[in-house]
C-alpha cells in the first residue's frame, strides 16, 4: 500500500481540479462562450469573462457532487477508478463541500456581477445536473443520457442570458441543439465500452435495451439533430455562415450514423464506425458553434463592447 | 506516521495552501476589476 492511498493524508490541489471533471469543463466553457458572443447586444468583456468563469466553476461544482455521489460507482469502471474518491486521494465529506462551494460561489456571482436570471438559470442547471440527473434518474432510467444531455445543453443558454437579460427562442434552440447531440454521441461511445457500465449496474441503453435499439436511436436522434440544428438558421436567427455550416456538419454526422445504425457488432469487432461517429461528434458541436459565433462577427454586431 | 509521510503531508499541504492564495488574489482582482466597471456603467 502506498501513502498516497491513505485518506488521513491531505488532498493534493490536482485532487480538487480532477473533482472539477476538467475535460468535461472544456466543453462547457466553449459552448457557454459562444452563447455569450453569439448573443445580440453588448456585455462589458470584464463581465463576460466573469459570466464564463461562473458557469466554468458552476459546471465545475456539479462534476465534484457529481463525483462524490458516485464515487462506488466509479471504483467499479476502468474509466473513472483513477478518480480520487475511489483512489482514496480525498475524504468523502471534502469531495462534497468543495462542490457546494464552488456552486453557491458561482451563482452568487453571476447574480451580483452579470444578472439574477442568469444566475438562476446556472442555479437550475447545477441542481438539474446534480440531483436530477445523478441522484435520481442515471441510476433508474435506460434514457438517463437523454436526461443527462439536459445538464450539458444549459452552458449556451447561460451565456446567451448573461447578455441579453431574457430567454427567447434562440438560446433555447441552442439548448435543444446540444440536448439532442448528446444521446448519439454518448451511445456512440457506450456501445463501445458497454461491458464497464454493465458491471457498475447503471442501465445504459445498449445494457438494457441491447445494441440493436441503440443504434436505431442513434440514427433517429441524428434526423432531429438535422433539423434542429437549422432551425436557428429557418427563424432568421442566424444567417447563411451558420446555415450553411449546419448543413454540412449535420450532414456528415447523418452519414456517418447511417452505417452504425445499420450495422451488428461480431465477436472481436474493431467498431470502427462507431469510434468514427464518437471522435466526429465531438468535432461537430466545436465547429457548428464556432460557425454560430462567426456568422454574428461576420454579418452580425459583435456581442462584446 | 512516517518521516516520508510527514515530508509528503508538508508538500501537499503546502501546494493547497499556494493554490488557495493564487485563487483569493485572482478574485480580489476580478472584484476589483467589476466593481470599476460597475461604478463607469
Amino acid at each position: 500500500m502506498t501513502a498516497s492511498a491513505n485518506p488521513a493524508l491531505p488532498a493534493e490541489w490536482r485532487d480538487f481540479f480532477a473533482l472539477t471533471k476538467p475535460r468535461v469543463m472544456s466543453l462547457v466553457v466553449f459552448t457557454g462562450l459562444c452563447g455569450l458572443l453569439a448573443a445580440p447586444g453588448t456585455i462589458h468583456s470584464v463581465l463576460g469573462f466573469t459570466a464564463v468563469l461562473c458557469i466554468a466553476l458552476g459546471a465545475g461544482g456539479a462534476g465534484a457532487l457529481n463525483m462524490w455521489w458516485e464515487a462506488d460507482i466509479d471504483a467499479q469502471m476502468k474509466r473513472t477508478a483513477k478518480r480520487p474518491l475511489p483512489q482514496g486521494r480525498m475524504k468523502r465529506t471534502d469531495a462534497r463541500d468543495f462542490g457546494v462551494a464552488l456552486s453557491v460561489a458561482s451563482v452568487l456571482l453571476m447574480g451580483i456581477a452579470v444578472n439574477w436570471l442568469a444566475a438562476a438559470v446556472l442555479a437550475g442547471s447545477i441542481l438539474y445536473y446534480a440531483v436530477i440527473y445523478t441522484i435520481w434518474l442515471k441510476p433508474r432510467t435506460p434514457q438517463n443520457i437523454v436526461i443527462g444531455g439536459g445538464a450539458g445543453a444549459f452552458p449556451p443558454l447561460i451565456g446567451w442570458v448573461a447578455v441579453t437579460g431574457e430567454i427567447t427562442l434562440m438560446p433555447v434552440l441552442l439548448f435543444a441543439l446540444i440536448f439532442t447531440w448528446t444521446p448519439p454521441h454518448f451511445w456512440a461511445l457506450a456501445l463501445f465500452v458497454k461491458s464497464d457500465y454493465a458491471k457498475a449496474g447503471i442501465p445504459m441503453l445498449p445494457v438494457v435495451a441491447g445494441e440493436a435499439a441503440t443504434r436505431k436511436q442513434i440514427l433517429a436522434y441524428s434526423v432531429v439533430l438535422l433539423v434542429v440544428s437549422l432551425a436557428p438558421w429557418w427563424i432568421g436567427g442566424t444567417g447563411p455562415i451558420y446555415g450553411v455550416a449546419a448543413l454540412a456538419l449535420s450532414g456528415a454526422f447523418l452519414a456517418l450514423a447511417i452505417p452504425v445504425a445499420l450495422r451488428r457488432a461480431v465477436e472481436g469487432d474493431a467498431m470502427k464506425p462507431e469510434k468514427r461517429l464518437f471522435s466526429f461528434s465531438v468535432f461537430y458541436l466545436f465547429a457548428l458553434f464556432a460557425a454560430l459565433v462567426a456568422d454574428r462577427l461576420i454579418l452580425g454586431q459583435g456581442a462584446l463592447s | 506516521m512516517t518521516p516520508e509521510e510527514e515530508a509528503q503531508l508538508k508538500r501537499a499541504r503546502r501546494g493547497r495552501n499556494i493554490a488557495l492564495a493564487l485563487v483569493l488574489i485572482g478574485f480580489v482582482a476580478l472584484f476589483y476589476a467589476i466593481t470599476i466597471v460597475k461604478m463607469v456603467d
